[in-house]
Protein backbone atom coordinates (compact mmCIF):
# COMPACT_ATOMS: atom_id res chain seq x y z
CA UNK A 1 0.00 0.00 0.00
CA UNK A 2 1.47 3.29 -1.10
CA UNK A 3 2.37 5.85 2.01
CA UNK A 4 -0.38 7.89 3.34
CA UNK A 5 -0.20 11.84 2.24
CA UNK A 6 -0.37 14.53 4.60
CA UNK A 7 -3.86 14.56 5.01
CA UNK A 8 -3.83 11.07 6.00
CA UNK A 9 -5.46 10.18 2.70
CA UNK A 10 -4.22 7.06 0.22
CA UNK A 11 -4.86 8.54 -3.12
CA UNK A 12 -4.21 5.43 -5.09
CA UNK A 13 -5.43 2.75 -3.35
CA UNK A 14 -9.16 3.35 -4.09
CA UNK A 15 -10.28 4.73 -7.37
CA UNK A 16 -13.07 7.14 -7.10
CA UNK A 17 -16.36 5.07 -8.14
CA UNK A 18 -17.03 6.36 -11.52
CA UNK A 19 -13.80 5.43 -12.52
CA UNK A 20 -14.39 2.13 -11.04
CA UNK A 21 -18.02 1.94 -12.44
CA UNK A 22 -16.98 3.04 -16.51
CA UNK A 23 -14.20 0.04 -16.67
CA UNK A 24 -16.18 -2.47 -18.23
CA UNK A 25 -19.38 -0.43 -19.31
CA UNK A 26 -18.19 -0.74 -23.00
CA UNK A 27 -15.91 -3.07 -22.84
CA UNK A 28 -17.36 -6.87 -22.08
CA UNK A 29 -14.08 -8.44 -21.42
CA UNK A 30 -13.63 -6.46 -18.01
CA UNK A 31 -14.88 -8.42 -14.98
CA UNK A 32 -17.41 -6.62 -12.44
CA UNK A 33 -15.65 -4.10 -10.50
CA UNK A 34 -14.99 -4.74 -6.49
CA UNK A 35 -16.97 -3.00 -4.58
CA UNK A 36 -20.02 -3.02 -5.83
CA UNK A 37 -22.75 -5.53 -4.12
CA UNK A 38 -25.98 -7.20 -4.25
CA UNK A 39 -28.05 -7.11 -1.13
CA UNK A 40 -27.25 -9.60 1.35
CA UNK A 41 -24.09 -11.15 -0.31
CA UNK A 42 -25.73 -11.66 -3.47
CA UNK A 43 -23.30 -11.56 -6.78
CA UNK A 44 -23.47 -8.89 -8.77
CA UNK A 45 -22.80 -9.76 -12.24
CA UNK A 46 -25.79 -9.62 -13.93
CA UNK A 47 -26.85 -6.63 -12.21
CA UNK A 48 -23.79 -5.03 -13.48
CA UNK A 49 -24.68 -6.03 -16.80
CA UNK A 50 -28.05 -4.71 -16.69
CA UNK A 51 -25.53 -1.40 -16.87
CA UNK A 52 -23.78 -2.60 -19.28
CA UNK A 53 -26.59 -3.22 -21.40
CA UNK A 54 -28.43 -0.10 -20.70
CA UNK A 55 -25.71 1.81 -22.08
CA UNK A 56 -24.22 -0.38 -25.23
CA UNK A 57 -28.39 -0.67 -26.62
CA UNK A 58 -29.33 3.01 -25.30
CA UNK A 59 -26.09 3.97 -28.04
CA UNK A 60 -26.44 1.28 -30.74
CA UNK A 61 -30.49 2.65 -30.60
CA UNK A 62 -28.86 6.15 -30.87
CA UNK A 63 -27.55 5.08 -34.16
CA UNK A 64 -29.99 3.69 -35.53
CA UNK A 65 -32.45 6.92 -34.93
CA UNK A 66 -29.48 8.81 -36.66
CA UNK A 67 -28.65 6.57 -39.38
CA UNK A 68 -32.32 5.15 -40.59
CA UNK A 69 -31.60 4.85 -44.28
CA UNK A 70 -28.12 3.16 -43.58
CA UNK A 71 -30.27 0.32 -41.23
CA UNK A 72 -33.00 -0.38 -43.78
CA UNK A 73 -29.96 -0.90 -46.73
CA UNK A 74 -28.19 -3.33 -44.09
CA UNK A 75 -30.92 -4.91 -42.16
CA UNK A 76 -31.34 -4.59 -38.60
CA UNK A 77 -29.26 -7.57 -37.24
CA UNK A 78 -26.14 -6.16 -39.54
CA UNK A 79 -26.37 -2.71 -38.60
CA UNK A 80 -26.68 -3.45 -34.87
CA UNK A 81 -23.35 -5.11 -35.08
CA UNK A 82 -22.05 -2.93 -36.96
CA UNK A 83 -23.19 -0.11 -34.65
CA UNK A 84 -22.21 -2.15 -32.08
CA UNK A 85 -18.17 -2.06 -32.62
CA UNK A 86 -18.55 1.44 -33.36
CA UNK A 87 -19.89 2.64 -30.18
CA UNK A 88 -17.52 0.39 -28.14
CA UNK A 89 -14.73 1.82 -29.66
CA UNK A 90 -15.84 5.94 -30.05
CA UNK A 91 -18.42 6.28 -27.54
CA UNK A 92 -19.73 9.39 -27.60
CA UNK A 93 -18.08 12.94 -25.68
CA UNK A 94 -21.67 14.71 -25.55
CA UNK A 95 -24.59 14.67 -24.35
CA UNK A 96 -26.36 15.51 -27.01
CA UNK A 97 -26.50 12.50 -28.86
CA UNK A 98 -27.81 14.01 -31.93
CA UNK A 99 -24.48 15.20 -32.28
CA UNK A 100 -23.14 11.88 -32.45
CA UNK A 101 -22.06 9.77 -34.80
CA UNK A 102 -19.84 11.92 -36.92
CA UNK A 103 -17.29 9.38 -37.37
CA UNK A 104 -19.70 6.51 -38.82
CA UNK A 105 -19.64 6.50 -41.91
CA UNK A 106 -15.69 6.95 -42.16
CA UNK A 107 -15.90 3.99 -39.83
CA UNK A 108 -18.63 1.90 -42.23
CA UNK A 109 -16.53 2.65 -45.26
CA UNK A 110 -13.62 0.56 -43.39
CA UNK A 111 -15.96 -2.10 -41.55
CA UNK A 112 -14.71 -5.19 -43.77
CA UNK A 113 -18.44 -6.71 -43.21
CA UNK A 114 -19.53 -3.97 -45.33
CA UNK A 115 -17.38 -3.88 -48.69
CA UNK A 116 -19.97 -5.45 -50.65
CA UNK A 117 -21.88 -2.60 -50.14
CA UNK A 118 -19.43 0.64 -51.43
CA UNK A 119 -22.04 3.02 -51.39
CA UNK A 120 -22.60 2.56 -47.78
CA UNK A 121 -20.93 5.33 -46.31
CA UNK A 122 -21.94 7.88 -48.06
CA UNK A 123 -25.22 7.16 -47.77
CA UNK A 124 -24.60 6.84 -44.07
CA UNK A 125 -22.90 10.69 -45.03
CA UNK A 126 -26.67 11.85 -45.98
CA UNK A 127 -28.24 10.23 -43.07
CA UNK A 128 -25.83 12.22 -40.46
CA UNK A 129 -25.81 15.30 -42.78
CA UNK A 130 -30.12 15.06 -42.21
CA UNK A 131 -30.30 15.13 -38.64
CA UNK A 132 -27.44 18.37 -38.67
CA UNK A 133 -29.91 20.47 -40.92
CA UNK A 134 -32.66 18.76 -38.76
CA UNK A 135 -30.98 20.28 -35.36
CA UNK A 136 -29.16 23.72 -37.32
CA UNK A 137 -30.29 27.30 -36.45
CA UNK A 138 -33.29 28.59 -37.66
CA UNK A 139 -32.98 31.25 -40.27
CA UNK A 140 -34.71 32.69 -43.36
CA UNK A 141 -32.67 32.13 -46.39
CA UNK A 142 -32.02 34.69 -48.87
CA UNK A 143 -34.70 35.51 -51.23
CA UNK A 144 -34.32 35.92 -55.39
CA UNK A 145 -35.07 39.07 -55.05
CA UNK A 146 -33.00 40.31 -52.45
CA UNK A 147 -30.20 39.27 -55.35
CA UNK A 148 -32.10 41.46 -57.68
CA UNK A 149 -30.91 44.54 -56.40
CA UNK A 150 -27.43 43.79 -57.25
CA UNK A 151 -26.34 45.99 -60.17
CA UNK A 152 -25.33 43.30 -63.16
CA UNK A 153 -21.75 44.76 -63.33
CA UNK A 154 -21.34 43.71 -59.43
CA UNK A 155 -22.79 40.26 -59.36
CA UNK A 156 -19.56 38.02 -60.18
CA UNK A 157 -18.10 40.13 -56.96
CA UNK A 158 -21.13 38.68 -54.81
CA UNK A 159 -19.91 36.61 -51.71
CA UNK A 160 -22.67 34.47 -50.23
CA UNK A 161 -22.99 33.05 -46.41
CA UNK A 162 -24.31 29.68 -46.26
CA UNK A 163 -27.61 29.20 -44.35
CA UNK A 164 -26.61 27.56 -40.85
CA UNK A 165 -28.87 23.90 -42.11
CA UNK A 166 -26.91 23.55 -45.95
CA UNK A 167 -25.24 20.63 -46.38
CA UNK A 168 -23.21 18.92 -49.48
CA UNK A 169 -22.34 15.17 -49.63
CA UNK A 170 -20.40 14.39 -53.14
CA UNK A 171 -20.67 10.38 -53.70
CA UNK A 172 -19.01 8.09 -56.34
CA UNK A 173 -22.25 5.82 -56.11
CA UNK A 174 -25.65 6.94 -56.97
CA UNK A 175 -25.79 7.76 -52.67
CA UNK A 176 -29.16 10.07 -53.16
CA UNK A 177 -30.64 7.75 -55.16
CA UNK A 178 -30.34 4.99 -52.49
CA UNK A 179 -30.91 7.04 -49.42
CA UNK A 180 -34.50 8.34 -51.22
CA UNK A 181 -35.55 4.58 -51.91
CA UNK A 182 -34.67 3.44 -48.47
CA UNK A 183 -35.23 6.45 -46.13
CA UNK A 184 -39.17 6.03 -46.21
CA UNK A 185 -41.43 3.32 -45.07
CA UNK A 186 -42.34 2.74 -48.53
CA UNK A 187 -41.03 -0.17 -51.07
CA UNK A 188 -37.55 -0.19 -52.04
CA UNK A 189 -37.38 0.43 -55.56
CA UNK A 190 -34.70 -0.90 -57.89
CA UNK A 191 -31.48 1.54 -58.80
CA UNK A 192 -31.31 1.37 -62.74
CA UNK A 193 -28.58 3.87 -63.29
CA UNK A 194 -25.77 3.30 -61.55
CA UNK A 195 -24.27 6.75 -61.97
CA UNK A 196 -22.31 9.24 -59.63
CA UNK A 197 -24.57 11.51 -57.68
CA UNK A 198 -24.11 14.91 -55.13
CA UNK A 199 -26.37 15.61 -53.02
CA UNK A 200 -27.81 18.82 -51.70
CA UNK A 201 -29.38 19.23 -48.15
CA UNK A 202 -30.87 21.84 -47.03
CA UNK A 203 -34.01 22.93 -44.52
CA UNK A 204 -35.35 26.69 -45.78
CA UNK A 205 -38.42 26.38 -43.22
CA UNK A 206 -39.23 23.52 -41.05
CA UNK A 207 -38.80 20.66 -43.49
CA UNK A 208 -35.38 18.82 -44.41
CA UNK A 209 -34.73 18.80 -48.46
CA UNK A 210 -32.64 16.72 -50.29
CA UNK A 211 -32.03 17.22 -53.72
CA UNK A 212 -29.26 16.35 -56.32
CA UNK A 213 -26.99 18.47 -57.57
CA UNK A 214 -26.65 19.29 -61.23
CA UNK A 215 -23.16 18.53 -63.13
CA UNK A 216 -20.93 21.03 -61.61
CA UNK A 217 -22.97 22.26 -58.73
CA UNK A 218 -21.05 20.36 -55.65
CA UNK A 219 -17.49 22.48 -57.00
CA UNK A 220 -19.72 25.38 -57.44
CA UNK A 221 -20.98 25.33 -54.41
CA UNK A 222 -18.03 23.76 -52.38
CA UNK A 223 -16.39 27.12 -53.38
CA UNK A 224 -19.10 29.18 -52.60
CA UNK A 225 -19.52 28.18 -49.40
CA UNK A 226 -16.02 28.29 -48.66
CA UNK A 227 -16.06 32.07 -49.14
CA UNK A 228 -15.18 32.55 -52.92
CA UNK A 229 -17.30 34.96 -55.12
CA UNK A 230 -19.90 34.10 -57.52
CA UNK A 231 -17.41 34.97 -60.36
CA UNK A 232 -14.46 33.15 -59.36
CA UNK A 233 -16.44 29.73 -58.55
CA UNK A 234 -18.40 30.07 -61.98
CA UNK A 235 -15.21 30.24 -63.78
CA UNK A 236 -13.40 26.99 -62.24
CA UNK A 237 -16.84 25.20 -62.34
CA UNK A 238 -16.82 26.07 -65.66
CA UNK A 239 -13.65 24.24 -65.82
CA UNK A 240 -14.33 21.06 -64.23
CA UNK A 241 -17.96 21.08 -66.02
CA UNK A 242 -18.11 22.28 -69.38
CA UNK A 243 -21.59 22.49 -69.49
CA UNK A 244 -22.38 23.92 -66.28
CA UNK A 245 -25.39 26.32 -66.33
CA UNK A 246 -24.96 29.24 -64.08
CA UNK A 247 -28.39 30.46 -63.86
CA UNK A 248 -29.40 27.26 -63.39
CA UNK A 249 -27.27 26.30 -60.55
CA UNK A 250 -27.44 29.81 -59.10
CA UNK A 251 -31.27 30.09 -58.92
CA UNK A 252 -31.79 25.93 -57.78
CA UNK A 253 -29.66 27.32 -54.96
CA UNK A 254 -31.69 29.79 -53.66
CA UNK A 255 -34.59 27.96 -54.31
CA UNK A 256 -33.60 25.17 -52.48
CA UNK A 257 -32.84 27.76 -49.55
CA UNK A 258 -28.58 27.00 -49.97
CA UNK A 259 -27.78 30.88 -48.46
CA UNK A 260 -28.85 32.71 -45.64
CA UNK A 261 -27.71 36.32 -46.93
CA UNK A 262 -24.82 37.77 -49.33
CA UNK A 263 -22.23 40.24 -49.24
CA UNK A 264 -21.85 42.91 -52.69
CA UNK A 265 -19.44 46.03 -53.22
CA UNK A 266 -16.03 44.32 -52.92
CA UNK A 267 -14.01 42.51 -50.19
CA UNK A 268 -15.24 43.33 -46.78
CA UNK B 1 -16.41 54.31 -52.11
CA UNK B 2 -16.30 50.76 -51.41
CA UNK B 3 -18.70 49.73 -49.00
CA UNK B 4 -19.54 46.48 -47.82
CA UNK B 5 -23.82 45.58 -47.75
CA UNK B 6 -25.13 42.39 -46.07
CA UNK B 7 -28.63 42.10 -47.40
CA UNK B 8 -30.49 39.38 -46.17
CA UNK B 9 -33.80 38.69 -44.64
CA UNK B 10 -34.00 39.15 -40.41
CA UNK B 11 -33.63 36.28 -38.93
CA UNK B 12 -36.53 34.93 -37.03
CA UNK B 13 -34.93 35.27 -33.48
CA UNK B 14 -38.28 36.50 -31.91
CA UNK B 15 -38.71 34.81 -28.76
CA UNK B 16 -42.32 33.29 -27.77
CA UNK B 17 -43.27 34.93 -24.76
CA UNK B 18 -45.31 32.06 -22.81
CA UNK B 19 -48.30 31.91 -20.24
CA UNK B 20 -47.12 31.10 -16.45
CA UNK B 21 -49.39 28.02 -16.38
CA UNK B 22 -48.77 26.24 -13.11
CA UNK B 23 -48.53 22.52 -12.76
CA UNK B 24 -50.55 22.29 -9.05
CA UNK B 25 -52.41 19.57 -8.40
CA UNK B 26 -51.93 18.10 -12.10
CA UNK B 27 -51.16 14.72 -13.78
CA UNK B 28 -49.13 15.04 -16.74
CA UNK B 29 -47.22 12.96 -19.53
CA UNK B 30 -43.94 13.01 -21.35
CA UNK B 31 -44.24 15.05 -24.44
CA UNK B 32 -43.48 12.61 -27.79
CA UNK B 33 -43.43 14.31 -30.99
CA UNK B 34 -45.48 11.44 -32.39
CA UNK B 35 -48.38 12.83 -30.18
CA UNK B 36 -48.00 16.70 -30.77
CA UNK B 37 -50.76 16.61 -33.63
CA UNK B 38 -53.66 14.60 -31.75
CA UNK B 39 -52.48 16.68 -28.29
CA UNK B 40 -53.04 19.75 -30.70
CA UNK B 41 -56.29 18.55 -32.43
CA UNK B 42 -57.93 17.57 -29.33
CA UNK B 43 -60.72 19.57 -27.80
CA UNK B 44 -59.14 20.31 -24.39
CA UNK B 45 -56.30 18.42 -22.05
CA UNK B 46 -55.58 20.19 -19.10
CA UNK B 47 -52.14 18.19 -18.09
CA UNK B 48 -48.55 19.39 -18.02
CA UNK B 49 -46.43 18.21 -20.36
CA UNK B 50 -42.58 16.72 -19.21
CA UNK B 51 -39.66 17.09 -21.79
CA UNK B 52 -36.21 15.76 -21.51
CA UNK B 53 -33.91 18.81 -21.85
CA UNK B 54 -31.31 17.27 -23.94
CA UNK B 55 -33.60 16.75 -27.02
CA UNK B 56 -34.28 20.53 -27.00
CA UNK B 57 -30.34 21.56 -26.91
CA UNK B 58 -30.46 21.87 -30.77
CA UNK B 59 -29.99 25.50 -32.14
CA UNK B 60 -33.27 25.34 -34.29
CA UNK B 61 -35.43 23.15 -36.25
CA UNK B 62 -38.72 20.83 -35.16
CA UNK B 63 -37.81 20.41 -32.16
CA UNK B 64 -38.55 23.53 -30.65
CA UNK B 65 -41.59 24.48 -32.71
CA UNK B 66 -43.02 21.54 -31.05
CA UNK B 67 -42.49 22.49 -27.61
CA UNK B 68 -43.34 25.89 -28.16
CA UNK B 69 -46.82 24.40 -29.33
CA UNK B 70 -47.16 22.74 -26.84
CA UNK B 71 -45.73 25.58 -24.23
CA UNK B 72 -48.17 27.84 -25.55
CA UNK B 73 -51.17 25.87 -24.34
CA UNK B 74 -49.83 23.86 -21.36
CA UNK B 75 -47.51 23.91 -18.57
CA UNK B 76 -44.19 22.02 -19.62
CA UNK B 77 -41.59 20.78 -17.07
CA UNK B 78 -38.30 20.13 -18.25
CA UNK B 79 -36.45 17.11 -17.29
CA UNK B 80 -32.49 16.94 -17.38
CA UNK B 81 -31.25 13.69 -17.94
CA UNK B 82 -27.47 13.76 -18.49
CA UNK B 83 -26.02 16.66 -16.19
CA UNK B 84 -24.17 14.30 -14.04
CA UNK B 85 -24.84 15.90 -10.89
CA UNK B 86 -24.02 12.69 -9.26
CA UNK B 87 -20.48 12.60 -10.39
CA UNK B 88 -17.04 13.51 -9.40
CA UNK B 89 -15.35 16.07 -11.80
CA UNK B 90 -16.64 19.56 -12.07
CA UNK B 91 -20.30 20.09 -14.02
CA UNK B 92 -19.85 20.81 -17.87
CA UNK B 93 -20.09 24.18 -18.16
CA UNK B 94 -21.01 23.98 -21.54
CA UNK B 95 -23.75 21.77 -20.73
CA UNK B 96 -24.64 23.63 -17.85
CA UNK B 97 -25.24 27.23 -20.07
CA UNK B 98 -27.18 25.19 -22.84
CA UNK B 99 -29.64 23.79 -19.84
CA UNK B 100 -30.06 28.04 -18.42
CA UNK B 101 -30.45 28.94 -21.57
CA UNK B 102 -33.49 26.28 -22.15
CA UNK B 103 -35.11 26.92 -18.79
CA UNK B 104 -34.53 30.96 -19.49
CA UNK B 105 -36.10 30.06 -22.92
CA UNK B 106 -39.48 27.84 -22.16
CA UNK B 107 -39.85 29.07 -18.59
CA UNK B 108 -40.70 25.96 -17.31
CA UNK B 109 -43.23 25.43 -14.34
CA UNK B 110 -40.90 22.39 -13.67
CA UNK B 111 -37.42 21.90 -13.50
CA UNK B 112 -35.74 18.46 -12.12
CA UNK B 113 -32.86 16.48 -12.93
CA UNK B 114 -31.58 13.17 -11.08
CA UNK B 115 -29.37 11.90 -8.15
CA UNK B 116 -26.56 9.82 -11.13
CA UNK B 117 -23.90 10.31 -13.29
CA UNK B 118 -23.38 9.47 -17.08
CA UNK B 119 -19.82 11.06 -17.97
CA UNK B 120 -16.72 10.28 -16.91
CA UNK B 121 -13.36 11.53 -18.06
CA UNK B 122 -15.65 12.77 -20.86
CA UNK B 123 -16.92 9.61 -22.20
CA UNK B 124 -20.83 10.11 -22.13
CA UNK B 125 -22.49 6.89 -21.18
CA UNK B 126 -25.89 7.58 -21.82
CA UNK B 127 -27.31 5.76 -18.38
CA UNK B 128 -28.39 7.02 -14.91
CA UNK B 129 -25.36 5.46 -13.22
CA UNK B 130 -25.12 4.93 -9.48
CA UNK B 131 -23.12 6.35 -6.59
CA UNK B 132 -21.99 5.36 -3.37
CA UNK B 133 -23.64 7.38 -0.27
CA UNK B 134 -20.77 8.74 1.94
CA UNK B 135 -20.06 12.02 3.60
CA UNK B 136 -17.80 12.74 0.73
CA UNK B 137 -20.27 12.07 -2.39
CA UNK B 138 -23.16 14.16 -0.02
CA UNK B 139 -20.69 17.29 -0.03
CA UNK B 140 -19.71 17.23 -3.82
CA UNK B 141 -23.36 16.36 -4.86
CA UNK B 142 -24.47 19.29 -2.85
CA UNK B 143 -22.44 21.79 -4.83
CA UNK B 144 -22.75 20.46 -7.88
CA UNK B 145 -26.97 21.15 -6.83
CA UNK B 146 -25.90 24.79 -5.45
CA UNK B 147 -23.83 25.34 -9.29
CA UNK B 148 -26.85 24.34 -11.10
CA UNK B 149 -29.33 26.38 -9.17
CA UNK B 150 -27.17 29.43 -9.11
CA UNK B 151 -26.76 29.38 -12.84
CA UNK B 152 -30.17 28.62 -13.77
CA UNK B 153 -31.73 31.10 -10.59
CA UNK B 154 -34.27 28.85 -9.14
CA UNK B 155 -34.11 25.50 -7.33
CA UNK B 156 -34.16 21.76 -8.82
CA UNK B 157 -36.32 19.03 -8.57
CA UNK B 158 -33.82 16.28 -7.85
CA UNK B 159 -35.08 12.28 -8.43
CA UNK B 160 -34.27 9.56 -6.64
CA UNK B 161 -32.80 6.85 -8.99
CA UNK B 162 -33.45 3.15 -9.73
CA UNK B 163 -30.28 0.70 -9.24
CA UNK B 164 -29.61 -2.59 -9.75
CA UNK B 165 -26.07 -2.56 -7.73
CA UNK B 166 -25.07 -1.31 -3.96
CA UNK B 167 -21.94 -0.46 -3.45
CA UNK B 168 -19.57 -1.01 -0.42
CA UNK B 169 -18.41 2.27 0.70
CA UNK B 170 -21.88 3.57 1.22
CA UNK B 171 -22.02 4.92 4.79
CA UNK B 172 -25.98 5.94 4.44
CA UNK B 173 -29.40 5.37 2.92
CA UNK B 174 -30.39 6.63 -0.29
CA UNK B 175 -33.65 8.33 1.87
CA UNK B 176 -30.82 10.03 4.72
CA UNK B 177 -29.35 11.60 1.82
CA UNK B 178 -31.52 12.28 -0.17
CA UNK B 179 -32.97 14.27 3.02
CA UNK B 180 -29.18 16.12 3.62
CA UNK B 181 -28.98 17.18 -0.09
CA UNK B 182 -32.21 19.08 0.20
CA UNK B 183 -31.42 20.47 3.61
CA UNK B 184 -28.07 21.70 2.41
CA UNK B 185 -28.73 23.17 -1.28
CA UNK B 186 -32.79 23.59 -0.53
CA UNK B 187 -33.19 22.06 -3.68
CA UNK B 188 -36.85 20.11 -4.02
CA UNK B 189 -36.97 16.46 -4.67
CA UNK B 190 -39.06 14.28 -7.36
CA UNK B 191 -40.10 11.44 -6.39
CA UNK B 192 -40.14 8.68 -8.47
CA UNK B 193 -42.55 5.77 -7.00
CA UNK B 194 -41.64 3.29 -9.69
CA UNK B 195 -37.59 4.15 -9.13
CA UNK B 196 -38.33 3.30 -5.70
CA UNK B 197 -40.64 0.09 -6.37
CA UNK B 198 -38.21 -0.78 -8.63
CA UNK B 199 -34.72 -0.36 -6.27
CA UNK B 200 -37.24 -2.16 -2.94
CA UNK B 201 -37.15 -4.76 -5.16
CA UNK B 202 -33.51 -5.10 -6.40
CA UNK B 203 -31.99 -4.62 -2.93
CA UNK B 204 -34.73 -6.26 -1.21
CA UNK B 205 -35.86 -3.78 0.92
CA UNK B 206 -39.65 -2.40 1.70
CA UNK B 207 -40.60 0.53 -0.10
CA UNK B 208 -43.82 1.08 2.35
CA UNK B 209 -40.48 1.54 4.67
CA UNK B 210 -38.82 3.60 2.60
CA UNK B 211 -41.72 5.77 2.01
CA UNK B 212 -41.83 6.08 5.08
CA UNK B 213 -38.54 7.34 5.59
CA UNK B 214 -38.45 9.62 2.82
CA UNK B 215 -38.13 13.25 3.35
CA UNK B 216 -42.02 14.35 1.76
CA UNK B 217 -42.18 17.60 2.85
CA UNK B 218 -39.59 18.48 0.25
CA UNK B 219 -41.48 16.56 -2.94
CA UNK B 220 -42.48 18.72 -5.50
CA UNK B 221 -43.29 15.94 -8.53
CA UNK B 222 -44.33 12.61 -8.25
CA UNK B 223 -42.99 10.10 -11.16
CA UNK B 224 -44.43 6.91 -12.23
CA UNK B 225 -43.54 4.31 -14.98
CA UNK B 226 -43.64 0.86 -16.10
CA UNK B 227 -40.70 -1.55 -15.90
CA UNK B 228 -39.55 -4.60 -16.94
CA UNK B 229 -38.96 -7.48 -15.23
CA UNK B 230 -35.75 -10.27 -15.30
CA UNK B 231 -34.10 -12.49 -12.95
CA UNK B 232 -30.65 -11.76 -11.07
CA UNK B 233 -27.73 -14.11 -10.55
CA UNK B 234 -29.84 -16.09 -7.54
CA UNK B 235 -32.90 -16.46 -9.88
CA UNK B 236 -34.63 -13.70 -7.80
CA UNK B 237 -36.50 -11.00 -9.52
CA UNK B 238 -34.47 -7.90 -10.85
CA UNK B 239 -36.54 -4.97 -11.86
CA UNK B 240 -35.43 -2.94 -14.83
CA UNK B 241 -36.84 0.73 -14.98
CA UNK B 242 -37.48 0.45 -18.73
CA UNK B 243 -40.55 3.19 -19.38
CA UNK B 244 -41.87 1.23 -21.76
CA UNK B 245 -45.37 0.17 -19.94
CA UNK B 246 -47.79 0.90 -17.86
CA UNK B 247 -47.84 1.90 -14.40
CA UNK B 248 -47.68 -1.49 -12.41
CA UNK B 249 -50.89 -1.97 -9.81
CA UNK B 250 -48.28 -2.00 -6.92
CA UNK B 251 -46.33 1.03 -8.20
CA UNK B 252 -50.46 3.06 -8.11
CA UNK B 253 -50.78 1.28 -4.73
CA UNK B 254 -47.46 2.88 -3.36
CA UNK B 255 -48.83 6.32 -5.24
CA UNK B 256 -52.32 6.50 -3.33
CA UNK B 257 -50.50 6.29 -0.37
CA UNK B 258 -47.64 9.08 -0.79
CA UNK B 259 -50.75 11.58 -1.99
CA UNK B 260 -52.42 10.53 1.13
CA UNK B 261 -50.35 12.00 3.04
CA UNK B 262 -47.87 14.14 0.77
CA UNK B 263 -51.21 16.18 -0.89
CA UNK B 264 -51.61 16.23 -4.91
CA UNK B 265 -48.29 17.25 -5.61
CA UNK B 266 -47.77 17.52 -9.75
CA UNK B 267 -47.70 13.45 -10.96
CA UNK B 268 -45.60 12.49 -14.26
CA UNK B 269 -46.44 8.76 -16.11
CA UNK B 270 -43.41 8.54 -18.03
CA UNK B 271 -43.32 6.75 -21.46
CA UNK B 272 -39.86 6.60 -23.26
CA UNK B 273 -39.88 3.21 -25.39
CA UNK B 274 -42.50 1.34 -27.32
CA UNK B 275 -44.74 4.14 -27.10
CA UNK B 276 -48.27 3.82 -27.20
CA UNK B 277 -50.78 5.18 -29.06
CA UNK B 278 -51.77 9.44 -26.94
CA UNK B 279 -55.08 7.86 -25.56
CA UNK B 280 -53.41 5.14 -23.85
CA UNK B 281 -51.09 7.65 -22.33
CA UNK B 282 -53.10 10.13 -21.41
CA UNK B 283 -55.82 7.53 -19.90
CA UNK B 284 -52.12 6.54 -17.54
CA UNK B 285 -52.41 10.72 -16.41
CA UNK B 286 -56.42 10.27 -15.65
CA UNK B 287 -55.75 7.33 -13.54
CA UNK B 288 -52.87 9.08 -11.59
CA UNK B 289 -55.93 12.43 -11.81
CA UNK B 290 -58.44 10.44 -10.07
CA UNK B 291 -56.00 9.88 -7.53
CA UNK B 292 -54.44 13.18 -7.05
CA UNK B 293 -58.35 14.60 -7.17
CA UNK B 294 -59.43 12.15 -4.35
CA UNK B 295 -56.72 13.61 -1.72
CA UNK B 296 -57.29 17.35 -2.92
CA UNK B 297 -58.57 19.81 -0.18
CA UNK B 298 -61.91 20.15 -0.68
CA UNK B 299 -61.66 23.79 -2.18
CA UNK B 300 -60.27 22.26 -5.52
CA UNK B 301 -62.85 19.18 -5.26
CA UNK B 302 -65.95 21.90 -5.14
CA UNK B 303 -64.54 24.16 -7.68
CA UNK B 304 -61.46 24.67 -9.74
CA UNK B 305 -58.64 26.38 -8.27
CA UNK B 306 -55.95 27.42 -10.45
CA UNK B 307 -55.89 25.10 -12.77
Amino acid sequence: MQAADLFGRHPETTPAYPAVLASGLTNPEYETPAGIVGPNGKSAVKRYNVYRNNVTVSLIDALAAIFPATQRITGVEFFRAMARFYVRATPPHSPLLFEYGRKFPDFVERYEYARPMPYLADTARIDRAWLDAYHAADELPLAAQNLALVPPESMADVVFVAHPATRVVRSKFPALSIFAANRGEGPVERIETFVPEDTLITRPDQHVIVRRLPPGGAEFLTLLLMGQSLGDAAARARETSPDFDLARNVAGMIEAGVFASFRAGGPP
Amino acid sequence: MNAVTRIGNLPPQVRLRFPPFSTTGLAGTSFKHEHLQVIVGQEKHEGFFEVHAENYMGAGGPPHRALEQIRTDHPVSIHGVCMSIGGQEPLDAVHLERFRALVARYEPALVSEHLAWSTHESTYFNDLLPLPYTEATLARVAEHIDHVQATIGRPILLENPSTYIGFTESTMSETDFLRALARRSGCGLLLDINNVFVSATNHDFSAVDYLAEFPMSHVGEIHLAGHAEQTDDEGDPLLIDSHDRKVADLVWALFDSVVARRGPVPTLVEWDSSIPEWPILRAEAEAAQVILDAHAPDIRRSGDAGR
